[in-house]
């Protein structure tokens, strides 16, 4: 178990080398290819019509004068042990990890990555558990009563919910949340500083975003159940006299839950990469917003800092996935 | 098989709701399901009796009833989404109680207690997330308020009464983790944790490759005699019957069509359609250049059941009783012999003929 774990970390860093190298490649080495020069590059960091030794200083700074090759080095030494940008007359030292720094707004990328993350893991993790309850109870409730209202109403709830795009629940939910009803708050109140406040305030985005997930959920769950409450094992069970509520659970959606378990592992590291969407609707200033503001003004270290983050989150949930996925069923060995 | 007033479904006088002296009895039986295509009569009309110590085995082919028979008796069809739909009608009387007018839950305290099951493959019908060893104290816990503790040492002691070795070890082994037959040992010692007085094992060797089979078979004789229960066999298997039955049920299209005393349907089948099954059942004492001799055509649609005699489109002798009437009328179990009964049109003087000069020389 611990050899197994030690080397899928390994070939996770491994996998978020390459991820880094493929993202940098499309960033710093496609506009190369599709002939833009490095002076072309540098004049989008500087102000309107500028002089050409403002150009060939940036272009220094920021390293475009190099190969490629070179810059990517720095770049992953940067991560390791930190690296010095030099704006203007002063040179300024980005700690390690540094992810790169931001040409846009002179921010290293990472303090600005960890200050969003925790706002990115409230949305996720309040959403997460409000779309894996509501998902999974729907879904049994629907499996053990096939074709009855509450079947028809909640998949017709489901339906919608993946069908409906956030802009639009977004929106609705704020209306309805902060317009209609205002009990909650809008701006976004750390945990630490106010948990009640922090669980207001994100309240309608978890919502929204828990309603297009839990769909999904309900659904899986729905199949999922059908199809174990007609296995072998559920008959004995109900022969050995227990109670239909522990078959159910114990036997039925003890069996059912496992394979929702990796779904919802991934959609959480997928989340934590930034909720782009959500995010934007309801003004948090998460990882996703960071990435959007980093697209928007064309910043490719923000870009970058982004990608590589997510990839990570996803690899990380990956290895808790299969981790988790040994422990719930006792016939998956790791090796 | 006891003595037993004939409760055929065509009687139209009501059968008397009263205890019976039998430790199981089974009156009139009928399992419907309603599906999208018509009514399926997988038991339509069935009666039999069982006293404690005894093995009734019930043959048949696939969907000749066997299996809805026995999940009927242990109360299964109305439970999970499908219940809701099964129509039952009859009576069982299982010590005294009746099952089919009985509350749900009071039948469901029975359940593990008082009759349980073994099933076929004991690889599915095992959950494959549990120990062992907890499957059989769940199952002992659900009747009895012991410690997990007590509950373990019943399990240990289960195993090792039906002979896994190491049974303090295997106790917290897995379902995938035992070989077939020791899997068919565990489920048999979850099944009789309870000391149930009714076991119906429903083809319990038929996953189980034929050395292990035996081996069960020995098992199963064993401990019914250990704890005088009563047995019901499930099988398609003759051999099988040979080996462990008092008594025989054949079973077709949803009906009884032969019950008696296992030596006495061998040595003197009644039925065309149990002449069948005893030349198809390989035999090594046979010459390997005869074929077996099939029951030729299909089992019947348990939709459109075949009027009359619902065996008539696959019998060789449907011709010979005089008139219509294998095609008309249902023929009922009528006494051959001292608790021998047999469903069929032939004649007494036809069937002897047919048996001993064209049945038994080929067997």
């Amino acid at each position: 178990m611990i050899s197994y774990i030690l080397r899928r970390t390994f070939a996770a860093v491994i996998l978020l080398l390459v991820v880094s190298a493929v993202t940098f490649a499309i960033f710093f080495l496609l506009p190369r290819l599709a002939g833009q020069t490095a002076d072309q590059l540098a004049q989008q960091y500087i102000g309107k019509s500028p002089s050409k030794a403002d150009i060939a200083a940036v272009k220094h700074n920021l390293g475009l004068d190099q190969p490629v090759y070179v810059q990517y080095w720095h770049f992953i030494k940067g991560i390791v042990a930190g690296a010095d940008y030099s704006i203007g007359p002063t040179t300024v030292h980005c700690d390690a990890p540094c992810f790169g720094y931001s040409f846009k707004n002179h921010q290293a990328v990472w303090p600005e990555l960890t200050s969003r993350i925790p706002i990115t893991l409230s949305l996720a993790v309040g959403a997460a558990v409000l779309w894996l309850l509501s998902g999974v109870v729907a879904g049994v409730i629907s499996a053990l009563k096939p074709r009855s209202v509450y079947d028809r109403a909640f998949m017709g709830v489901a339906l919608a919910g993946v069908s409906l795009p956030m802009f639009f629940t977004g929106n609705l939910a704020l209306l309805l949340f902060t317009e209609q009803l205002p009990i909650f708050g809008r701006d976004y109140v750390p945990f630490t500083e106010n948990p009640s406040q922090w669980a207001n305030t994100l309240f309608p985005a978890w919502c929204s975003l828990a309603l297009l997930y839990s769909a999904i959920y309900a659904r899986l769950t729905r199949s999922g159940m059908l199809e174990t409450m007609n296995e072998d094992f559920i008959r004995t069970a109900r022969a050995k006299g227990l109670r239909e509520r522990n078959v159910v659970v114990r036997h039925g959606l003890r069996a059912a839950l496992t394979p929702i378990i990796t779904v919802f592992g991934m959609d959480v590291g997928l989340l934590l990469g930034g909720a782009v969407i959500t995010e934007y609707v309801f003004s948090l200033p998460g990882v996703g917003q960071y990435a959007v503001q980093g697209i928007t003004d064309n910043d490719l270290p923000k870009i970058l800092g982004v990608t590589l983050l997510a990839a990570f989150f996803v690899v990380i949930a990956n290895l808790v996935v299969d981790v988790l996925y040994a422990a719930a069923d006792p016939r998956v060995r790791l090796s | 098989m006891t003595e037993l007033s004939k409760t055929g479904a065509a009687v139209g006088e009501p059968t008397p709701a009263k205890a019976p002296e039998a430790f199981l009895e089974v009156r009139d039986l009928k399992v419907h399901f309603p599906t999208d295509d018509g009514l399926v009569k997988s038991v339509d009309g069935l009666s039999f009796s069982l006293e404690k110590g005894r093995t009734l085995a019930i043959v048949g082919e696939s969907g000749s009833g066997k299996s809805v028979t026995s999940q009927a008796i242990m109360g299964l069809h109305r439970l999970g989404t499908r219940g809701k739909n099964v129509r039952m009608s009859g009576e069982i009387w299982l010590d005294g109680k009746e099952l089919v007018s009985a509350a749900p839950d009071e039948v469901r305290k029975l359940r593990g207690r008082e009759m349980a099951m073994i099933f076929q493959d004991p690889l599915s019908a095992m959950h494959p997330y549990y120990k062992v060893g907890d499957q059989i104290v769940e199952a002992y816990r659900v009747h009895h308020k012991v410690s997990k503790k007590v509950a373990r040492a019943r399990a240990i002691e289960m195993l090792d009464r039906v002979g896994i070795p190491e049974p303090a070890k295997r106790v917290d082994g897995y379902p995938h983790e035992f070989s077939g037959g020791m899997r068919q040992r565990a489920m048999i010692a979850m099944a009789l944790v309870n000391n149930p007085e009714l076991l119906i094992a429903d083809e319990p060797t038929t996953a189980l490759d034929v050395t292990v089979q035996a081996q069960i078979l020995d098992l199963i004789r064993d401990l019914q005699k250990e704890f005088g229960s009563a047995v019901i066999m499930i099988t398609h298997d003759l051999g099988v019957v040979a080996e462990i039955a008092d008594d025989v049920l054949v079973m077709y299209g949803g009906r009884c069509v032969e019950r008696g005393p296992a030596d006495e349907v061998f040595d003197k089948p009644q039925h065309p359609y149990t002449w069948g099954l005893l030349g198809s059942m390989p035999r090594i004492d046979r010459e390997t250049s005869e074929r077996l001799i099939p029951v030729k055509g299909s089992p019947p649609s348990l939709i459109n059941v075949p009027s009359g005699c619902a065996f008539h489109p696959r019998c060789p002798y449907a011709d010979i009783p005089k008139g219509n009437v294998t095609r008309t009328v249902r023929p009922e179990l009528e006494l051959v012999s001292t608790g021998h009964w047999s469903a069929c049109h032939l004649s007494a003087e036809d069937r002897q003929r047919i048996w001993t000069e064209e049945i038994a020389p080929k067997l």
